[in-house]
């Protein structure tokens, strides 16, 4: 019973996949609606699950270990998946390949569970594959749009290349060391010129697949042609998985090479946050406008993560479980108003707050807390990475994040001028969003309120991670 | 229960009060409601204070003070309480807020979301004022940073937009420094004091290296500079102030501009003793430049908006130049000219207003015979134009004179230059108001169709005299607020001699 509690999400999402491809033989999801309400059901179910509390255990010769922090990750990620799937609800019921959609997203997220609990570096490069190849399938589902198919193309082709370089990497560090088991490793390396050559490339693939600066390229691209459900997946659960695994990395396996990996790390820091918010500053598309959002966040995430401490662990898991929240909340209404007008652009933004109020309030909110506005639970996010990085005591990487929340609150202060200051002939026409958008815009506002007052929550986070 | 909780929980209920209330009348009537129940609440707790500061002496800094837990493994806890000088600014708040509220009673645009964010402003300053934790105090900062923008941009006149864009992103700048100040403050807490705090008493008591006080304090200083204007970043205020519309006009330069004034006495000079006492001449610097630059910029405007928030530039300048004068007189007249100021200035804008919403111009040149036609607004901008030039009965006058008392004190030829300089610049300052006054309140009627102009009503009469009042109490009666405030100034002052400076 034990065994299967610890293995309960990966178990779920296997049998659920396999469960979907047969349905996808007897075309079981013609009726639509009952389809999609069962899917989130099931996934609300996965969600609840996480919730019962549970021992750790280490399986398979320590490939697949797993304790409470990790649980309360994939939790986090669960509940990301939920969101988006009910935020997608017109998406997906328009959409001709349903089926496909959730067996890829399902696919790509048990992957991020394996990546998650992964004892040992094949299996954390197994699970990572796993998680980002679905991903080129799924950018590529508006089958009939070429911006779609190029984004996947993109996505497959970069892929590839950090794969090959993080592989690369993996295979000397074997050399190095012999073994490629977190435990062994972190006993037995040290920052010989091989070592810190092999954890180079390492750090690269994770770079590149948490698009920070200078592995950015194919963000803006791949977000701006994947359709939004999409998109959001990527923005959220590919790159919050990838994050807290780069935590466990640098703070286990590479904790004798704190030195080292605490300059690039610095370096990559400055460089997302300062190319993310400037070339957010002139962006006229939503979602490319996001993708160098998402690059900058990373980039202060990064600040977070050289603090090296516990308080680190729990900021980074906090930060991410608002990023989430505010991420998906302002990709519901972009979403929404791509159903109705599709079209992306900022421009049409303007006058927003006249004709949909509701859709404009909630899109200011996640703004706000994506810039880290009081009360908002951004704000302690920000904050708190910032806090955490100073421990690290590299004062010009804080100023340069000093700099950024400047510059960070400009660029989403001017989409809220669009929407609530600009006045324009045409604004958006009211638009009705459904019930699910609408649970999934207040829940995500219920959670940006209610993790800003809670303290036990963050206490809790930093008892698991001590 | 802690009585200052009270202070939060009014506006909190008024805010959800508006959320709810349909009617715009109802939504104003609720916002005026709340904010006379909170200047009542404040009064009542100043009367509170003084009566235990009665009986218990003066033993404790803080009163009232109660803490819990906000987010333990930073060790942010919410702690607040009061002294004096909270008090006093806190009943400089209840009262420029319900002047604000008062002359926004015919505003028809978005009635609901104006009144909503008013609010949240007034419960960004009251809960600056009492916190005791410098992470809660720098929560309530940065509450207040995109309501101002929000209020300028929506409701504001002029090139609205970009003015403020730039009060927005210039806070914004001076919030990044404060944050950095406090949490070096925090971390040096625990690697020289022994326990990391951001406790304010507790940091009082712990004394840092020299050099990390040096560079935290010109750190703390500038970022709280920013919100008080302080020259050289002291440009978001002319734009902002005169784009904004009446109400947050008021707030801004009566009260915004004291959250800075306050953070650089309560925070960076209060906590750091040393840095101050070696690096304040910088500020002094700073400082004399403000106040000659504001009041020779005043000179060249034409517009009443944008001469007041040059002004203001100039005044703000008098209180960082007392607080860095580091003597006790000069801090006892900080804290005056920050009451002074904000009411005055508050007044102030109270009165182009109401002049902008009946002649729709603030072009001195082409206003005129204001006096003549609605005698009581020409009369409020007369009060408030001499209580600026520093007139005796007012409370410009014995703030300034403290101050200047102060500044003397500190003997060096450089403060005295400092100290002369400062009192040059009233000349200056004479010289623009009587200006502006002869020219636009004064004078014959240019315009015929302001013969048919109609004086204040009721609303904007309430709001005027309350202003009014509060200048003429303190100008004749300033013992009332050296009373209140002396055992705190000599609080932070003991800071000094403490550490053998």
């Amino acid at each position: 019973m034990e065994t299967v509690l610890l293995f309960r999400f990966e178990i779920i999402s296997a049998v659920l996949i396999l469960a979907l491809i047969t349905a996808s033989l007897f075309k079981l999801d013609r009726n639509v609606k009952s389809f999609i309400s069962a899917m989130n059901i099931i996934l609300f179910i996965t969600f609840l699950t996480g919730l019962i509390p549970m021992t750790e255990g280490d399986y398979f010769s320590g490939f697949f270990s797993t304790d409470r922090l990790v649980v309360l990750e994939k939790n986090i990620l669960n509940l990301g998946v939920l969101l988006i799937s009910l935020a997608s609800y017109k998406w997906i019921a328009k959409s001709a390949e349903r089926i496909e959609f959730y067996i890829l997203m399902l696919s790509s997220v048990l992957g991020v569970y394996l990546m998650l609990s992964a004892g040992n570096i094949l299996m954390l490069y197994l699970g990572m594959e796993m998680s980002s190849l679905p991903i080129a399938a799924m950018a590529n589902l508006n089958l009939n749009d070429r911006r779609s198919s190029e984004a996947g193309t993109k996505f497959i082709l970069s892929l590839a290349f950090s794969s090959g370089v993080m592989l690369f990497g993996i295979s000397l560090l074997y050399g190095a060391v012999g073994d490629l088991s977190f435990q062994n490793l972190m006993e037995n390396l040290y920052p010989d010129p091989l070592t810190i050559f092999s954890f180079v490339l390492i750090l690269s693939g994770f770079v590149f697949k948490m698009s920070a600066v200078p592995f950015h390229l194919w963000t803006a691209d791949v977000y701006e042609g994947s359709p939004v459900p999409v998109t959001s997946f990527l923005s959220v659960i590919s790159k919050g998985s990838v994050v807290f695994v780069l935590m466990t990395v640098l703070y286990t396996v590479f904790g004798k090479l704190q030195t080292e990996w605490l300059y690039s790390i610095t370096i990559l820091s400055v460089l997302s946050m300062t190319v993310g918010n400037l070339f957010a500053l002139r962006q006229k598309n939503a979602k490319r406008f996001f993708a160098f959002s998402s690059i900058a966040q990373v980039g202060f995430v990064l600040v977070g993560i050289t603090g090296a401490s516990a308080v680190s662990v729990s900021t980074i898991v906090y930060f991410i479980l608002i990023y989430l929240l505010s991420n998906i909340m302002a990709f519901g209404v972009i979403g929404a108003i791509e159903d109705k007008i599709g079209s992306e652009s900022l421009e049409k933004y303007k006058g927003l707050y006249k004709s949909n109020p509701l859709l404009a309030l909630m899109m200011a909110i996640a703004l706000f807390s994506l810039a880290g506005v009081p009360p908002l639970a951004g704000f302690f996010g920000k904050l708190f990475l910032l806090a955490a990085g100073f421990k690290s005591g590299i004062y010009i990487l804080l100023s340069f994040a000093a700099a950024n929340l400047v510059l960070s609150l400009y660029n989403y202060l001017r989409i809220v001028k669009f929407m609530f200051i600009d006045e324009t002939d045409a604004p958006v026409e009211k638009i009705s969003p459904g019930t699910s958008l609408k649970i999934v815009l207040y829940v995500c506002l219920a959670g940006l309120i209610v993790l800003s007052f809670s303290g036990p929550f963050f206490s809790f986070i930093h008892s698991l991670s001590l | 229960m802690n009585v200052l909780y009270i202070l939060l929980i009014i506006p909190i209920l008024s805010l959800l009060g508006v959320l709810v209330a349909k009617k715009d009348r109802a939504i104003k009537i609720l916002s005026l409601a709340g904010s006379i129940l909170q200047l009542l609440a404040a009064t009542g707790i100043t009367v509170y204070y003084v009566c235990l500061r009665g009986d218990v002496g003066s033993s404790a800094s803080m009163l009232f003070e109660s803490s819990f837990d906000w987010f333990a493994p930073l060790n942010i806890a919410f702690s607040i309480g009061v002294d004096g000088i909270s008090l006093i600014m806190i009943l400089l708040t209840a009262l420029v807020v319900i002047a604000g509220i008062l002359v926004s009673w015919k505003i028809e645009k978005q009635t609901k979301e104006f009144f909503f964010l008013i609010i949240l402003l007034s419960l960004s300053a009251y809960g600056f004022f009492i916190s005791t934790n410098l992470f809660v105090l720098f929560f309530f900062l940065e509450l207040a940073v995109v309501p101002k923008y929000l209020l300028i941009g929506i409701w504001g006149s002029g090139k609205k937009e970009y003015s403020a864009m730039k009060l927005a992103l210039m806070l914004m700048f001076g919030s990044a420094l404060v944050f950095l100040g406090i949490s070096g403050l925090y971390y040096m807490a625990g690697e020289y004091g022994g326990h990391a705090t951001w406790n304010i008493q507790e940091l009082a008591k712990i004394s840092l290296p020299v050099h990390v006080q040096e560079i935290l304090y010109v750190i703390l200083f500038t970022g709280f500079g920013v919100f008080t204007a302080m020259f050289p970043f002291h440009t978001w205020a002319p734009d902002g102030h005169s784009s904004a519309p009446t109400a947050a006009s008021m707030f801004l330069a009566g009260i915004s501009m004291k959250l800075g004034g306050y953070g650089i006495l309560r925070v960076a000079t209060y906590l750091l003793p040393a840095g101050a006492q070696n690096l304040s001449w910088i500020f002094i610097i700073l400082a004399s430049v403000a106040i000659m630059y504001g009041a020779f910029a005043t000179l060249m405007q034409k517009d009443l908006k944008y001469m007041n928030a040059y002004s203001s530039v100039s005044h703000c300048g008098f209180i960082i130049l007392g607080v860095a004068m580091l003597t006790k007189a000069a801090f006892t007249g900080a804290v005056m000219q920050m009451v002074s100021h904000g009411v005055m200035t508050a007044l102030f804008f109270a009165s182009i207003g109401m002049i902008y919403d009946r002649t729709h111009t603030r072009e001195v040149d082409k206003l005129g015979g204001i006096l003549k036609q609605t005698p009581f607004i020409g009369t409020a901008f007369i009060i408030a134009g001499l209580c600026s030039l520093g007139l005796p009965g007012f409370s410009g006058f014995v703030s300034e004179m403290t101050i200047f008392v102060g500044s003397w004190e500190r003997t060096g030829l450089f403060y005295r230059i400092a100290t002369i300089l400062a009192t040059a610049s009233i000349v200056v300052t004479a010289v623009y108001i009587l200006r502006a006054i002869g020219f636009a309140i004064w004078g014959s009627i240019k315009n015929k169709e302001y013969l048919l102009l109609k004086d204040a009503t009721w609303s904007e009469r309430g709001a005027a005299i309350l202003l009014i009042a509060a200048i003429i109490i303190i100008g004749v009666a300033p013992f009332l607020v050296t009373i209140l405030i002396d055992a705190d100034t000599s609080n932070i002052y003991r800071q000094f001699l403490l550490n053998n400076i």
